[in-house]
């Protein structure tokens, strides 16, 4: 056995645990003959001990007050982002209904324009749109943000938002019948959840007209 | 002892920062030695111990419950000392060899005025010269032998640590005590 390579490999096999028990015997059977490989295993054993015995040093005093100081304080945070992506389709919900309502909010809030839908024969007198007297309006009529005169006829709905409706004949006496006529439904809007529901029905009346082709 | 320290873990990762504490007062002490032995000086060993516990904080989710806890946290710790190591700017520190000297120091040019009694020297004096040959060892060394005899992991356990093949910490290991054979024999 070459006392440089193998025997100094069968060493460190030996100190790893690694060795066979024909190696450990070949190992024994060449240190009780080789003076020098004696030393050199002893050397080893030896440095081994001195680094186990070397003094153990300890951490500072406040080291674990340091480290708990340094931490991220995202415990809130993160606790949410857990609750989240536990419950997606709550989330998903609760994230298009708040576009959905701030969309409707701020369009009834924004918009303090008269708005009139687009159609002949119209008089528009300051906030007051007048249907006159003999005329006849064909479609579907919207008035927002105006009050709304009719004097002749609307052939088909007629959709007041924010305004009033100015009654010409003041005795009251048969508004269809004798002075204003609306072939069609009439509907008046003055309240926010009145317009945020007239904004659903059409919503939805739309996914049906949708569904209808 | 591991017992605590998984129940401690599971608390953690449910959000419990106070459980965190016990953690690092149980490891404190050994990942501060290996900071500090790997990098020599104590400032330097604080700020990488205390970077390697808030790195096992927020990656906590990442740990993988069904291996050991310490091989995970001395893996970022040691990570981050040989990250430190190769950042260092050629700095001029004191007991660095003087070129062209052979070990010649800058404190043997300090005068030295107050001298310890006579044992104490001896004794301080073989515990220091092994605390130096070892930190001249190579990183690659010395981490393995510190791994292997001062916080006493398997082989296995540290070619974990290491993220390297069990035969190359075998190779290294070997290459490792052969040089502090060597340094050490005449003492």
């Amino acid at each position: 056995m070459g006392c440089n390579h193998e025997a100094i490999e069968l060493m460190h096999k030996y100190l790893d645990g690694d060795l066979t028990k024909t190696e450990e015997a070949n190992l024994r059977l060449h240190l009780e003959n080789c003076e020098s490989c004696q030393q050199h295993f002893h050397e080893l054993k030896r440095t081994i001990t001195w680094i186990q015995s070397t003094e153990r040093i300890e951490a500072p005093q406040d080291f674990t007050q340091k480290v708990m100081a340094k931490l991220p304080k995202e415990r809130k945070r993160v606790s949410y982002k857990r609750w989240f992506k536990a419950h997606p389709i709550i989330t998903a919900a609760a994230i298009f209904f708040i576009l959905m309502f701030s969309g409707i909010f701020s369009a009834w809030n924004q918009d303090n324009q008269l708005v009139v839908s687009k159609q002949e024969n119209l008089v528009i007198d300051g906030d007051t749109v007048i249907v006159p007297e003999g005329v006849t309006v064909s479609g579907d009529l919207l008035v927002k943000n105006g009050n709304l005169k009719i004097d002749g006829t609307v052939d088909g709905n007629v959709t007041l938002i924010n305004g009033k409706l100015i009654d010409s004949s003041i005795d009251g006496k048969g508004l269809m019948a004798s002075v204003g006529e609306v072939n069609g439904e009439f509907k008046q809007v003055d309240q926010v959840f009145e317009w945020i529901w007239y904004h659903l029905k059409n919503i939805f009346r739309s996914i049906f007209s949708f569904g209808e082709l | 002892m591991d017992l605590m320290i998984k129940e401690k873990i599971k608390q953690v990762k449910k959000g419990d920062q106070a459980a965190f504490a016990d953690i690092v007062t149980f490891f404190q002490n050994k990942i501060y030695q290996h900071c500090y032995r790997m990098l020599g000086n104590a400032h330097e060993a604080e700020d990488i111990a205390q970077e390697a516990f808030i790195r096992a904080y927020i990656n906590i989710d990442s740990y993988d419950e069904g291996r050991k806890f310490s091989t995970w946290l001395y893996r970022i710790a040691t990570n981050l000392t040989i990250d430190r190591l190769r950042k260092r700017k050629p700095d001029y520190y004191l007991d660095a060899d003087i070129k062209g000297t052979k070990g010649l120091d800058m404190y043997s040019l300090l005068q030295a005025d107050n001298r310890l009694p006579e044992e104490e020297v001896e004794n301080l004096e073989l515990q220091s010269y092994i605390h130096q040959e070892i930190s001249e060892l190579p990183p690659k060394y010395r981490s393995i032998i510190m791994l292997r005899y001062l916080e006493e992991f398997s082989l296995k356990e540290i070619s974990e640590i290491l993220d390297i093949p069990l035969g190359t910490v075998k190779t290294r290991i070997h290459r490792g005590r052969e040089a502090l054979r060597k340094k050490l024999r005449h003492v």
